[in-house]
């Protein structure tokens, strides 16, 4: 029996993360967090919102999105603590805090996107 | 738990050199390094603000009203607007990164690492248009 290794399947979910948040977020940011507030751009109405969110697909790409990030996150968060500030006794502990805030963020997000209308 | 991290445990009759904790502060490309890896921390800003923002529509025009005008607060404008630059270079070097972690072929020649990124960038370009004319065009 070989022994199997997490390490490859978080690397895996890190770089997917990595790639869906870079072809979706700057724009996403730009809109909601910049243009929006700043009045560049008129925000859409909540009835336009909840057409777009209503969407089977709109909440299937956003919960892959919400998902992989956080996992992305995780794995990267986790990686620069122990080489940044050589806290590598910590190890466990920050393995543990970090996929844990991901897996709860995850049912979080699922649960989120189920109650849209 | 991840095994595959083994730190030689300290030993006193070896010679290492101490690292400063600081050590990624010594040279730009460190520097560089360390603002690459942070970027994750905007990234899962991002996520949480999405998710309250979905969650705001989900409860009504009422709430959505109530956190444009949250988002339009000056703390949260400001850290939007770094989260903004910081997404932005982590997409820039994530698909810098793709020919070293991607070789694509098809038959039996490789497809050059350029034309991989160029793809990415591509597609991230179509996103973007998309996602705009999704929310602001249609």
């Amino acid at each position: 029996m070989i022994k199997q290794h997490p390490e490859p399947w978080l690397w895996l979910l890190f770089s997917a993360g990595g790639v869906l948040s870079a072809m979706l977020m700057p724009m996403l940011l730009l809109l909601f967090g910049v243009a929006f507030p700043f009045g560049w751009v008129a925000a859409p109405s909540h009835a336009q919102m909840v057409a777009v969110l209503g969407n089977p697909l709109t909440r299937v790409v956003l919960f892959a999105l919400f998902m992989l990030s956080l996992f992305h996150w995780a794995h990267r968060f986790r990686h620069t603590l122990y080489d940044g500030l050589q806290i590598k006794h910590l190890n466990e502990v920050i393995a543990v805090l970090t996929y844990g805030v991901a897996v709860v963020g995850t049912g979080v997000a699922a649960y989120i996107l189920w109650q849209i209308p | 738990m991840s095994d595959s991290h083994v730190y030689t445990p300290y030993h006193p009759r070896w010679l290492r050199r101490r690292v400063s904790t600081y050590w990624w502060l010594q040279k730009w490309s460190y520097f560089r390094f360390i603002l690459r890896e942070g970027s994750c921390l905007f990234v899962g800003w991002f996520v949480l603000y999405m998710l309250l923002l979905v969650n705001a529509v989900g409860k009504g025009p009422d709430s959505y009203a109530r956190i444009l005008e949250w988002s339009a607060e000056p703390w949260v404008l400001g850290l939007n607007v770094v989260s903004f630059l910081f997404v932005a270079f982590h997409a820039v070097t994530f698909f810098e990164a793709v020919p070293q972690a991607l070789v694509v072929h098809i038959g039996r020649t490789r497809v050059p690492g350029r034309l991989v990124m160029a793809a990415h960038y591509m597609a991230w370009a179509l996103a973007s248009v998309l996602i705009a004319w999704l929310i602001v065009g249609a």
